[in-house]
């Protein structure tokens, strides 16, 4: 199996191409048929995908089933995976099968949109793997086509704006990224990203039309990454495109989003920022906090005042993005851990709330939440499983929730403790308003008249769930499971940050003498 | 001489066949003979694409260095050649039910080629402008073929006085070059810059020279023109202004600033760099606005030519290469849409309005597709290979030192993505009660629209070997 990872990522692609070929008529026969194809392909990558988890090994931290091969204008096919991006990946193939089954019913364009998903994995699987620059941009970038298409085709009344707005916002964010890639290409002569690791970029202080720059290059070239993924995180202040997305979209591109996609920015920063440019890192790590404890209290407290239970879950997510930036540009060893254990988290709890919105909206065909109340008397398994997403959003030991926030703020703690106490603060928020949200909808009387004859869950949702909650009480009863993979990558990442800012601040003391 | 003349041959025997074809036509039935004499046409550009592109990888000077046979003009003449006969096999279904298919059509756009043909081919400023004057006189009467429409004939006059001022121009520039370096070689006014000392007077030429080709490429401020003929103008003839003589005009461009001012790159490369930051931006913004679909492609293939110059202002090899290379590109994305716009019908009648493709994507879901891909590698979106031009380009400004000139360009390309993505909006997101299109069933113009897309999607394994054909080209133009 010398192909593995190009196998799993191309599977959902080849699945596509035999839907897009083959399958004729638009009857609920060939609906059937597209639902199952994409089922089919989505399971098969992730039982695949498993090979790689289980003869991954974890005490190596450099790239494992590397494949190469050469490309156009000396770039290259390379794949591979170390310990951070190899549960993204898994990430990514668990959430996919969910999200074809959550989307079951779906009666408009079934076979394009199964397409469009399916598309979407692959891209989304290359961006985990791809171990060449550009190859890297291809994927991210070529994410932005199904998912317009997704939120513009399939999604809700104000979609149109929503999709022009993610399509445009996010693609100027990464063209300045393209623009450092060049740059960097162009410095290092290559663009394999294991070459670049270990290239030290120029961090000489200069100055641009009379403006110390320090740091040089590197902190050039940080901020134009820092564009393209700061949107895609998405951080404050631009996050607005996201609480649209998610509001416009259908259930599962709501899911895709905020369990995979956004975990992209998350992954760029952990793959090129901080490892490539670690003295513009260094310098900018401070406004980089900040910006974070304030996306953490202010998104708490724009949630608390939503009427949109998506946009609520939405905001929710970008605050919970402020943790994971928080802890990767504390730079050591728990902030990095409590990142990356706070995406894959994340990846599980805001699908899963996504879902149990996409739930109840499948049903009333509304997200206000004055239309609901009191669910938890005529659905009481769906009032258990909101509970308990709720309560894993929030954070509450016992569910991978916590462990994510709680080493990031230990990491950042270390570093500067006022962003810690600042961002602390945002815990008791995210509290308010989940439990706030859970009380309108769920508890209360069932006094709403179109709300009496509202039925439970099905046995393919109760299905949908279930591995969800297994996984956040696995991964918070037990996270040895994900920081025992990560842990030597994120080491050798600290290790070789702290080496590399060590001595770029001894070089600067040597200019100041 | 005879050595001369066999350098000059695939001219000599397109010429020939034109002339041929003048003849029979107006000895036989005239109009009867034009489709059959489209077709036989665009198959010999086929047939002479191959002779050129199958030739030895030698550079050959002929005529005491007028006419230059290099890899270089080589390449830009396959892509002139193929170009070309892809919009002639496009137009004629298109013509011939409208009436349009004249016999003069196929024999002037192959007197036009051979124009071009010259144009690439040119080692002096006087084969520069018979070959540019040979083409450009071409070109005006095809604008205005559909002699019955106000608009095309206004197309065609308007081609006509602006491209007269801009063959003014460059004469003039010409004459600037010729008297302050003594001679209409480019091997000679090179000579005279060897020291990397440019005289004024030589200086003032090159700007008319640059403005004059500024004017063929249609970049900003020279195109003020390109709208109102690509509207004006019968949607084939439109497709073929779009294509072949941009490749043309570019490649003829590049052999000037780099065989005759290949020693004042710098002198040159500001000027460059700022006609195609203009380009790219101007035709990024006023496309947003536009519906008529001819409008919206007159303004990107300004952008475009924003983004070719782009490389071209790097002022290097590899600068070269990502013109060619994007160029070749940008001829196979615009004959797949204009295969698209040529199938855009209602009731028979041609429809421009980018509104009228409201859900298009639902009667039509393949050809929807299709141009779906082309749109997105219009705009410059991975994973198609418009994509990969850009990255060319970029790549080659970022190393010659515009840093600026590359951020300038990828920020006017979020902007011109916008007028794209509005027509995937109206294919896909539209109205659905909305009055549609028909159907179209040209399987001629649906291959093309395929065959283009197709190759937007798998051009990224290899690109087809282009990039490879483009390396030697531009090696053979830039010495240094």
């Amino acid at each position: 199996m010398d192909n593995l990872l190009s196998i799993t990522t191309f599977i959902p692609a080849l699945a596509a191409l035999i839907l897009a070929l083959f399958l004729r008529g638009s009857d609920a026969a060939a609906q059937r048929n597209a639902k199952w194809v994409a089922m089919f392909a989505t399971t098969a990558t992730f039982l695949v995908s498993l090979f790689i988890l289980f003869e991954f090994d974890a005490s190596n931290p450099g790239f494992q089933f590397v494949e190469q091969a050469d490309w156009l204008l000396g770039l290259q096919y390379k794949m591979g995976v170390d310990g951070i991006s190899v549960l993204f990946v898994m990430l990514t193939t668990f959430m996919m099968p969910l999200v074809i089954a959550a989307s079951w019913n779906v009666t408009d364009r079934v076979k394009e949109y199964m397409i469009a998903f399916l598309l979407l994995e692959t891209l989304m699987l290359g961006v985990f793997m791809a171990l060449d620059l550009v190859l890297f941009y291809l994927f991210f970038e070529a994410g932005l086509i199904p998912m317009f298409l997704i939120i513009g085709i399939w999604g809700g009344a104000n979609r149109i704006y929503a999709s022009f707005k993610f399509f445009l916002y996010t693609f100027l964010g990464s063209v300045l990224m393209l623009v450092a890639m060049v740059a960097m290409f162009s410095d290092a002569g290559s663009t394999d990203i294991a070459v670049l690791l270990n290239h030290e970029f120029d961090a000489g202080t200069f100055s641009i039309l009379g403006i110390q720059i320090v740091g040089g290059m590197q902190t050039l070239m940080f901020l134009a990454f820092f564009a393209s993924f700061a949107v895609k995180m998405p951080m404050w202040p631009v996050h607005t495109w996201l609480p649209d997305a998610h509001v416009q979209a259908p259930t599962a591109g709501s899911v895709v989003l905020a369990a995979i996609l956004l975990k992209m920015g998350g992954y760029g920063f952990l793959r090129f920022s901080l490892p490539m440019f670690p003295v513009g890192s260094e310098v900018l790590a401070p406004l980089v906090l900040w910006m974070s404890a304030i996306a953490i209290v202010y998104t708490s407290l724009v949630a608390l005042v939503q009427q949109d239970m998506k946009k609520l879950i939405a905001y929710s997510s970008v605050a919970h993005m402020g943790f994971v930036t928080m802890g990767i540009f504390a730079a050591n060893q728990q902030g990095l851990d409590g990142a990356i254990f706070q995406m894959i988290s994340h990846g599980f709890i805001s699908g899963a709330l996504f879902m149990c919105v996409g739930v109840i909206y499948d049903r009333m065909h509304t997200r206000e939440i004055d239309a609901y109340g009191g669910l938890v008397n005529r659905m009481p398994a769906y009032a258990l499983v909101f509970l308990f997403f709720t309560m894993a959003n929030v954070g509450l030991p016992g569910t991978s929730g916590f462990v994510g926030e709680f080493l990031t703020l230990m990491g950042v703690f270390q570093v500067n403790t006022w962003v810690a106490a600042v961002a602390t603060t945002g815990v008791i928020l995210s509290a308010a308003y989940a439990l706030w949200l859970y009380r309108r909808v769920v508890l209360g009387d069932l006094i709403k008249e179109s709300l009496k004859s509202i039925t439970d869950m099905t046995r393919r949702e109760k299905l949908i769930f279930a591995p969800l909650v297994a996984m956040t009480l696995l991964l918070g009863i037990y996270p040895a499971l994900v920081l025992d993979i990560i842990g030597p990558s994120v080491s050798a990442l600290v290790n070789n940050y702290d080496t590399a800012t060590t001595a770029a601040a001894a070089a600067l003391q040597v200019v100041g003498n | 001489m005879s050595a001369d003349l066999t350098l000059i041959l695939p001219e000599i025997v397109l010429a020939a066949f034109a002339i041929l074809g003048l003849l029979g036509a107006v000895y036989t039935g005239k109009d009867a003979l034009a489709p059959a004499l489209t077709w036989a046409t665009s198959a010999l550009f086929v047939l002479v694409a191959l002779w050129v592109g199958l030739a030895e990888p030698e550079t050959h000077y002929g005529f005491g260095g007028m006419f230059i046979d290099d890899s270089f003009a080589r390449f830009a003449k396959v892509t002139l050649l193929l170009s070309a006969a892809a919009v002639l096999a496009m137009s004629e279904g298109y013509m011939s039910n409208r009436g349009l298919l004249r016999f003069e059509y196929p024999v002037l756009v192959t007197l036009a080629v051979v124009g071009m043909m010259m144009m690439v081919s040119a080692g002096d400023l006087m084969s520069l402008y018979m070959g540019l004057e040979l083409q450009s006189l071409a070109l005006y009467v095809v604008a205005s073929l559909r002699r019955d429409s106000i608009k095309s004939t206004e197309a065609g006059l308007k081609y006509f006085v602006l491209g007269a001022l801009s063959s003014g121009l460059l004469l003039y520039g010409a004459s600037l070059v010729y008297g302050y370096s003594g001679t209409t070689l480019f091997s000679g006014i090179i000579q005279t810059t060897v020291s990397g000392d440019v005289s004024i007077g030589l200086l003032l030429g090159l700007v008319f020279l640059i403005s004059g080709l500024a004017f063929k490429v249609s970049a900003v401020p020279f195109h003020m023109w390109t709208p109102d003929v690509y509207e004006g103008a019968p949607t084939p003839i439109t497709a073929f202004f779009a294509t072949a003589p941009k490749v043309a005009a570019m490649a003829l461009f590049a052999r000037l600033l780099h065989d005759a001012f290949g020693n004042a790159v710098s002198d040159w490369q500001q000027v460059v760099a700022l006609i195609s930051v203009l380009s790219m931006f101007l035709g990024g913004i006023a496309a947003i606005g536009q519906n008529n679909i001819k409008r919206l492609m007159a303004y990107s293939s300004i952008a475009h030519m924003g983004y070719a110059l782009m490389g071209l202002a790097a002022g290097t090899v590899l600068g070269v290469q990502a013109m060619l290379v994007y160029l070749a590109i940008y001829v196979t994305m615009n004959v797949g849409t204009f295969a698209f716009i040529l199938m855009m019908e209602r009731d028979g009648q041609p429809v421009v309005d980018v509104t009228s493709l409201n859900m298009y994507s639902k009667r039509e879901p393949g050809k929807a597709l299709a141009m779906l891909v082309l749109l997105f590698s219009l705009a410059g979106v991975p994973p198609m290979l418009g994509f990969f031009g850009k990255l060319y380009v970029l790549r080659a400004a970022y190393d010659g030192g515009l840093a600026w000139l590359a951020i300038a360009g990828v920020i006017a390309s979020v902007i011109g993505a916008f007028y794209y993505l509005r027509i995937v909006f109206y294919m896909y997101f539209g109205d659905e009660n909305a009055q549609g299109l028909d159907g179209g069933k040209s399987p001629v113009l649906w291959g093309f629209l395929m065959a283009s897309a197709v190759v937007m999607v798998l051009g990224i394994v290899n690109m087809f070997g282009v990039e490879g054909a483009a390396a030697a080209a531009a090696a053979s133009l830039v010495v240094n």
